[in-house]
């Protein structure tokens, strides 16, 4: 690759403001491959809107990220300049598509918890992502309402349509664990009231669950077993293959715009 | 008896105000609530926008679209400033707006007042007024709208959704 990657500052605001940039950015660009290729019209829209919010709240995290780090980068330069080890994003967002079920599970069980943090945020001790919380809000219960009907639609559907979302859950739910999971670097974040406290959020995301689950006739996975890594940059190989594909062209041709 | 001259902060401000939404050309974005001030900041005509969605793509074009408006309002030196606080929201929407937008076939949001996101307050039927309406698709063409369609006059519209 013809440009360089970049290096950034260890900082802990900045490392976690990054890494809910990254959850944002690899789900948003996730859901754009589906543009031209879902089952049906409104879904294309549905999931190429649901892409623009996701990466609209990205662009947000990485501009404030940049003036935590005041290193001179961009946005464009965190997206595309960073290699997979440096990316902080949960395992989740980066599972592949799969087919459509595994695509609505993967967004019901982010969306669940994306809404509840969010909401938790908005009283942030940190004005900037108080704000940045404000805005996406609103979007992330459009998004949860979306996959949560189509969560119900499937699993309360055919015989097909129900086994094909209960494969989903069962293989995307070990990657629920890193949504609660508090790493070492983020413990005085939260202690002072930057960072939602995990353990606040985890009981709206299980009464979301209990309630859309038992609705669509699923059965919520007894495994507590949780994959985990995301968080430190240690990454599945589908998050490389995402990131070449995502990169090549600014990496190619170092200040293209397009 | 003189009028007098409006100010350079009121010229732009109505240069300003009169820049319709590229995605929703019958609305400005001061009906919008998009846009929040105009200033005069050191030598600079500083305005002041908010974005209505996080991933609006319509951002940079409005901000393009005000600095050609205040350049052929004659006025130069200008800055677009980007805020977040205070959230936009569909309350921000001038009465003025939401008849606009019934009159173009779109049914404007609900206040949003209690929890407009997930309750299930019927939508009108922009063009029959009837009650008897059901969503289609959460999302439509834009991020800001859903797609519905009526069952009495069996006419699909889109809702600028609550926000
Ligand atoms: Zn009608």
């Amino acid at each position: 690759m013809a440009t360089t990657s970049i290096a950034v500052v260890d900082d802990r605001l900045f490392a976690a403001v990054l890494a809910r940039a990254d959850d944002a950015l690899i789900l948003g660009h996730r859901l754009s491959e589906w543009c031209g290729h879902a089952p049906m019209l409104e879904e294309d829209l549905a999931l190429a809107n649901i892409a623009l919010d996701l990466i609209g709240q990205a662009r947000l995290l990485y501009e404030y990220a940049a003036t935590i780090e005041n290193a001179g980068h961009t946005e464009d330069d965190y997206a595309y300049r960073r290699d997979p080890h440096q990316f902080r994003n949960i395992l989740l967002v980066e599972q592949p598509n799969g087919d459509f079920a595994h695509t609505i599970i993967r967004q019901y069980l982010y969306s669940a918890f994306a809404h509840a943090f969010w909401q938790a945020m908005t009283s942030s001790a940190d004005a900037a992502l108080a704000a940045i919380a404000a805005k996406s809000v609103p979007e992330s219960a459009y998004h949860l309402r979306h996959a949560a009907e189509w969560t119900i639609r499937l699993g309360d559907g055919t015989e097909e349509s129900h086994r094909r979302a209960q494969d989903a859950l069962d293989a995307l739910f070990p990657y629920t664990g890193e949504m609660f999971a508090i790493p070492e670097t983020e413990t005085d974040l939260i202690v002072g009231g930057i960072l939602a406290d995990p353990a606040t959020i985890r009981p709206a995301w299980t009464a979301s669950l209990d309630r859309i689950l038992a609705e669509a006739g699923l059965a919520k996975p007894q495994s507590t077993w949780m994959q985990s890594g995301g968080r430190r940059g240690r990454h599945s190989e589908h998050l490389g293959h995402l990131l070449a594909e995502m990169q090549i062209l600014p990496r190619s041709y170092p200040g293209a715009i397009w | 008896m003189s009028t007098p001259q409006p100010t350079l902060r009121d010229r732009a401000w109505s240069a300003a105000a009169a820049v319709p939404d590229p995605e929703l050309p019958m609305l400005t974005i001061a009906e919008l609530g998009i846009l929040r001030g105009v200033e005069l900041v050191d030598r600079f005509v500083e305005v002041t926008i908010t974005p209505t969605y996080s991933g609006c793509p319509a951002m940079a074009a409005i901000a393009l679209d005000i600095e050609r408006a205040l350049h052929e309002a004659g006025i130069e030196n200008t800055r677009i400033r980007l805020v977040l606080a205070p959230a936009w929201t569909t309350d921000w929407l001038t009465d003025e707006a939401r008849a606009k937008l019934a009159r173009n076939g779109i049914a404007p949001p609900g206040a949003r007042g209690s929890n407009c996101l997930f309750d299930n307050t019927p939508v009108p039927c922009p063009r029959c007024e009837s009650n008897a309406t059901e969503r289609i698709a959460e999302f439509g063409a834009t991020a800001c709208k859903s797609i519905w369609r009526c069952t009495a006059c069996r006419e699909p519209f889109d809702h600028f959704k609550c926000h």
